[in-house]
C-alpha cells in the first residue's frame, strides 16, 4: 500500500507554492485597484461597451475622444482584428451616451454596439455586499452541514475544520489565479465569478466528504489499526472515484474553454481550476490534516522547538 | 421483484419518450382533451437576453433618497411601463418591480435600445398651452401653471387635495381666471421646491428634443404662483414665463401614429368628451392665436388655430418632421399616459443580437462535445455498466431540457435559459455520472474482494447512497445562497446558474439512481451468468 500520507507536508508545501504567488498579486492588486482583484463595473458601478466597427480602429484615438469629452478614466482594448473596441468608463446617462457614440461615429464611422452594460454606482456597491455576504453565508452553511452531517464520528468538529481547510484553499487557489490574471491579461472580478466561486465551495466539500464518509465507515470496521492506516487506506479506496469524476467535470470544462464563446471563458477556467484544486485539496489537505491533528503532530513541533531552545 | 422492476421500466421508458416528444424541436405545444378536463400548455424554449439579444434596463424612482413613495404610485408606474413595452410590440418582454422604487424591464430582441430606453422613462405629461400670439420654437423647455403644481401630488407633504384629480375641475378655467392652481397656493417652501425638481429634471428624449434651450435650466424652481410671497432664498428671474395650461394628457382618449398630406408621420389623437369641450371651448375663443404642444415641459410641437376644432379630433405634427420611430414611440407614450413617478434609469445591460446568437452555437457546441467524451470515457472504463450509465446521462439529459421547455405543472412555468444556465446543466452532468461513479467503484471494489455480481451491485448502490446524499445535499444548498444572490438585479444571470444546477442535481438523483439500479437488475436478470464469467466486461 503506497502511503500517500507519509508525504504530507510536501504536499501542504506544493499547496503553499501555488497560494502564495497569488497571494502576493492579490497585494499588489490591492496597491493599484484598490482590490484584491480588478473589479468589473458588476462591483464599481460604469460602463462598457463593445461597439465592432466597419473600419479598423486604434485604442489610443478612441481613448482621445473619450479624454476629449471628459471621461479620463477611460480604458480601450481592440480584439485582434481591430474592428471590435472594448471600453471601459465611468457610468454613462443616456444622454452622455448619445454624446459619445455620435463622437465615435463621426471619427469612425457606422458601428454595431455588440454589448453595452451600464451600471450606476449604487447598484455596484449593493452587489458588492451581496457577494460577499453570498460568500460567508455559502462557506457556513457548508460548514454547519459537514459537522451536521459527521456529528456521530468521534471529532466532528476536526472534519469541519479540516474541510474548511481545503475550502479555504480552493478558494484561495482561485481567486489568486484570477488576481495573477487579472494583473497580467486585465481579468476582472464580475458577477460571474462569484457564481463560479460559489460553485468551487459547493464542490470543494464533495471530495472530502467522499473521504471522509469512507473514513466514517472503515472506522468502526477496523478498530486494531492505527489511524493513520485507516486513512491511509480509505484515501486509496475513494481515489478511483475522485480521479474519475474529476476527469469527467474536467471534459466538459475544457470543452467549454476550447470551443464556447468568449463571454464565459473566464468562468469556465475559475470552474476548472477550482474543481482540480477542490479534488487535491481534499485528497492531499484535508485528509492528511486529520492525521496531523490525530498525532498532535503541531504541538510535539513547537514542544520540540521549545525543548531545543531552552 | 421481476414484476415491479419491469413496471418500473416501462414507467421510465414511458417518460423518456414523453420527454423526447418534449424536446423535439417541432413540439410547440401540449393540447390535450380527456373527457371535460382540458389540458393547454404551450412548449418553447426560452432563451435569455444573453443568447438572443436584448435589452435589460432597472429603472428607479427619480425622488430623493429619503422621500417616502407610494406603493400605488409604484404599480401604477410598473403598469404604464408595461402598457408603454406592449406598445412598442415587443414579445415576451417582463416588467417587473423590484424592491421599492426599482422596475426591472427585460425586451428581447430589440433593435434600438437607446430608443427603447428613452420611451420607457419619459415621464409623458403632456400639455396643451396657451402660448399666445408668438410661436414658440420647437424644443424650447418652458414652465407651464400644470407642471409647477399638480405634479406636487407626488410627495406626501403636500396636503391632499392637490392631487391630479384637483385639475380636473381646475382646467375648465377658461374664464382666463387666475388658474385654481394657484388658488391652492401651497406656499412655496424648500420642502415644495424639491419635490418640483425630479419632474423637471426629466427630460424628454434627446430624439423628440434635440435643441433644448440652455437659458431655462431644470434648476429654475421658482415659487410660481404670484399670490405666494416668495421666500428670499428664491428668486425668481424676471425672464422666466409660466404658460397656462389648458388641458393634459388626461384628456387624450387616444393616439395613434398617422400621415399628413405629404406621407409625413404625424401623431393623430382623439380627445375625451371632456377634453373636446375644453379644447372647442378654447379654440372658438383664440383663432389666430399659437397653441403649444408641450412634452414634459419642452414644446414639441406649436400650430397656429386657424379654426376651432370642436369634433374632438387633433394632430400633432413637427416642423423639422418626425420620423417614422419617433412617431410611434410618441403615440406610445401618448397613449398610456404620464408616469407617476418620475423614473431614471440606474443600470443598463444590452446584448446584440450577433454576439448573443454566436455564444448559444459556441456554447451548444463545446458542451455537446464535452458530452461525448464523457460518454466515450464512461463506455471504455466501465463497459456494460459504464453504457447504462450513458443511457441514464442520455436520458438524464432529455428529461432536463424537457423541463426547461416544459416546467413543471403546478410548480413553475419553465426555465429561460442563459450562458450560465447552460454551463450549469452542463456542470450537473458532471454530478450524474459522478453518482453512478461511486456506484460502480464501490461495486468493483466488492467484486474484487470475490462476492458474487448479484451481492456486489446491491452493496455498490447501498453503500454508495450516503456519499451521493451528502455530496448532492451539500451542492443543493450551495444553489440555494446562489439564487438568492442572483435575486440582487446586478447579477440576475447567476439565477439562471442556480436554477440550472439545482433542477440538475434533483434529475440526477433519479436517473444516476432509480434508473440504472432498473437498468442494472433488467440486464442481470437477463445477461448476469454470461457476465459473471467475463469480468472484464463489468470493467475489471
Amino acid at each position: 500500500m503506497y502511503n500517500l500520507i507519509e508525504k504530507r507536508y510536501w504536499f501542504f508545501a506544493l499547496s503553499l507554492l501555488i497560494i502564495v504567488p497569488g497571494l502576493i498579486a492579490m497585494g499588489i492588486s490591492l496597491a493599484r485597484f484598490k482590490a484584491p482583484w480588478k473589479l468589473s463595473v458588476d462591483f464599481t458601478g460604469g460602463t462598457l461597451m463593445e461597439l465592432r466597427f466597419e473600419q479598423k480602429v486604434s485604442p489610443e484615438r478612441i481613448y482621445s475622444i473619450f479624454m476629449g469629452l471628459g471621461y479620463g478614466d477611460t480604458t480601450v482594448q481592440t480584439t485582434a482584428d481591430e474592428k471590435t473596441a472594448i471600453i471601459r468608463c465611468k457610468h454613462l446617462d443616456e444622454e452622455a451616451k448619445a454624446k459619445v457614440q455620435g463622437e465615435l461615429r463621426k471619427e469612425f464611422g457606422p458601428f454595431e454596439e455588440l454589448r453595452y452594460e451600464s451600471i450606476g454606482p449604487a447598484v455596484g456597491k449593493e452587489v458588492t455586499r451581496a457577494a460577499t455576504l453570498a460568500t460567508i453565508a455559502a462557506s457556513f452553511i457548508i460548514v454547519s452541514f459537514i459537522v451536521f452531517a459527521f456529528r456521530k464520528v468521534p471529532n466532528a468538529f476536526r472534519y469541519g475544520i479540516c474541510a474548511v481547510i481545503a475550502m479555504i484553499h480552493d478558494v484561495l487557489v482561485a481567486t489568486g489565479l484570477f488576481s495573477i490574471a487579472g494583473l497580467l491579461i486585465g481579468w476582472e472580478v464580475d458577477a460571474l465569478f462569484v457564481t463560479a466561486l460559489l460553485t468551487v465551495i459547493g464542490f470543494s466539500v464533495q471530495d472530502t466528504i467522499v473521504v471522509f464518509d469512507r473514513i466514517r465507515e472503515n472506522t468502526p470496521k477496523r478498530r486494531g489499526e492505527p489511524f493513520e492506516v485507516i486513512v491511509t487506506r480509505s484515501l486509496l479506496e475513494t481515489l478511483h472515484r475522485s480521479l474519475v469524476t474529476q476527469l469527467n467535470a474536467m471534459f466538459v470544462l475544457i470543452a467549454i474553454l476550447l470551443f464556447g464563446g468568449a463571454t464565459i471563458k473566464q468562468f469556465a477556467t475559475v470552474l476548472l481550476v477550482g474543481l482540480m484544486s477542490g479534488t487535491y485539496s481534499s485528497i492531499f489537505n484535508a485528509v492528511p490534516l486529520l492525521v496531523v491533528w490525530e498525532n498532535r503532530e503541531i504541538q510535539k513541533f513547537f514542544a520540540r522547538v521549545f525543548a531545543r531552545s531552552s | 421483484m421481476r414484476e415491479r422492476n419491469l413496471l418500473t421500466l416501462l414507467a421510465i421508458v414511458l417518460l423518456i419518450s414523453f420527454c423526447l416528444w418534449v424536446d423535439l424541436p417541432q413540439t410547440k405545444a401540449l393540447n390535450l382533451q380527456v373527457g371535460p378536463v382540458k389540458l393547454y400548455r404551450e412548449i418553447e424554449f426560452r432563451l435569455g437576453l444573453d443568447l438572443q439579444g436584448g435589452l435589460q434596463v432597472v429603472l428607479e424612482a427619480d425622488v430623493p433618497p429619503g422621500e417616502a413613495l407610494r406603493p400605488e404610485s409604484m404599480d401604477a408606474a410598473r403598469n404604464i411601463v408595461q402598457n408603454r413595452v406592449d406598445g412598442m410590440g415587443v414579445v415576451e418582454a417582463v416588467v417587473q418591480r423590484q424592491g421599492e422604487r426599482r422596475i426591472l424591464v427585460e425586451l428581447p430582441g430589440i433593435a434600438n435600445p437607446d430608443e427603447a430606453i428613452a420611451t420607457l422613462k419619459t415621464t409623458g405629461r403632456l400639455e396643451f398651452v396657451e402660448a399666445g400670439l408668438a410661436q414658440l420654437p420647437e424644443g424650447l423647455k418652458i414652465l407651464t401653471t400644470y407642471e409647477v403644481t399638480p405634479s406636487l401630488s407626488i410627495t406626501p407633504t403636500v396636503t391632499p387635495e392637490i392631487t391630479p384629480t384637483a385639475t380636473g375641475e381646475v382646467t375648465p378655467a377658461l374664464e382666463m381666471t387666475p388658474t385654481p392652481s394657484l388658488e391652492v397656493s401651497p406656499t412655496p417652501t424648500s420642502e415644495v421646491t424639491l419635490a418640483v425638481t425630479p419632474t423637471l429634471e426629466a427630460t424628454p428624449t434627446a430624439t423628440l428634443a434635440p435643441a433644448a434651450t440652455p437659458e431655462l435650466t431644470p434648476t429654475i424652481t421658482p415659487g410660481i404662483a404670484p399670490t405666494a410671497t416668495p421666500t428670499p432664498t428664491q428668486e425668481i428671474s424676471p425672464t422666466v414665463r409660466i404658460y397656462r395650461t389648458i388641458m393634459t394628457g388626461k384628456h387624450l382618449r387616444s393616439a395613434k401614429v398617422g400621415s399628413d398630406e405629404f406621407g409625413r408621420p404625424e401623431i393623430d389623437f382623439e380627445l375625451t368628451p371632456e377634453g373636446t369641450e375644453i379644447f372647442a371651448k378654447y379654440t372658438r375663443e383664440h383663432v389666430g392665436e399659437f397653441l403649444a404642444i408641450v412634452l414634459d415641459g419642452v414644446v414639441i410641437s406649436c400650430p397656429r388655430i386657424r379654426e376651432p376644432i370642436t369634433e374632438g379630433r387633433g394632430r400633432i405634427t413637427s416642423e423639422k418632421g418626425f420620423t417614422l420611430e419617433e412617431a410611434r414611440h410618441l403615440a406610445v407614450i401618448l397613449q398610456y399616459g404620464a408616469l407617476p413617478v418620475p423614473l431614471k434609469v440606474i443600470q443598463v445591460r444590452s446584448v446584440g443580437p450577433a454576439l448573443g446568437q454566436d455564444a448559444l452555437q459556441k456554447t451548444l457546441r463545446a458542451g455537446i462535445i464535452g458530452l461525448i467524451v464523457v460518454l466515450t470515457f464512461m463506455l471504455s472504463y466501465y463497459r456494460v455498466p459504464g453504457f447504462l450509465a450513458d443511457l441514464a446521462l442520455i436520458s438524464y439529459g432529455l428529461i432536463n431540457l424537457a423541463i426547461y421547455k416544459f416546467g413543471i405543472p403546478g410548480l413553475f412555468p419553465g426555465v429561460t435559459l442563459s450562458l450560465p444556465g447552460i454551463t450549469g446543466f452542463l456542470l450537473s452532468t458532471g454530478m450524474a455520472v459522478d453518482a453512478n461513479i461511486l456506484i460502480f467503484e464501490r461495486m468493483k471494489e466488492e467484486l474484487r474482494q470475490g462476492r458474487p455480481l448479484p451481492v456486489a451491485i446491491e452493496a455498490g448502490f447501498s453503500r454508495a447512497w450516503t456519499s451521493i446524499r451528502d455530496s448532492n445535499l451539500s451542492t443543493l444548498l450551495t444553489c440555494i445562497v446562489l439564487y438568492w444572490f442572483g435575486s440582487n438585479f446586478g447579477a440576475s444571470m447567476v439565477k439562471g446558474f442556480a436554477i440550472t444546477l439545482f433542477i440538475g442535481v434533483c434529475v440526477s438523483m433519479f436517473t444516476a439512481i432509480t434508473m440504472t439500479r432498473t437498468f442494472f437488475s433488467f440486464v442481470f436478470d437477463l445477461v448476469g451468468r454470461f457476465l459473471e464469467k467475463r469480468p472484464w466486461l463489468l470493467g475489471i
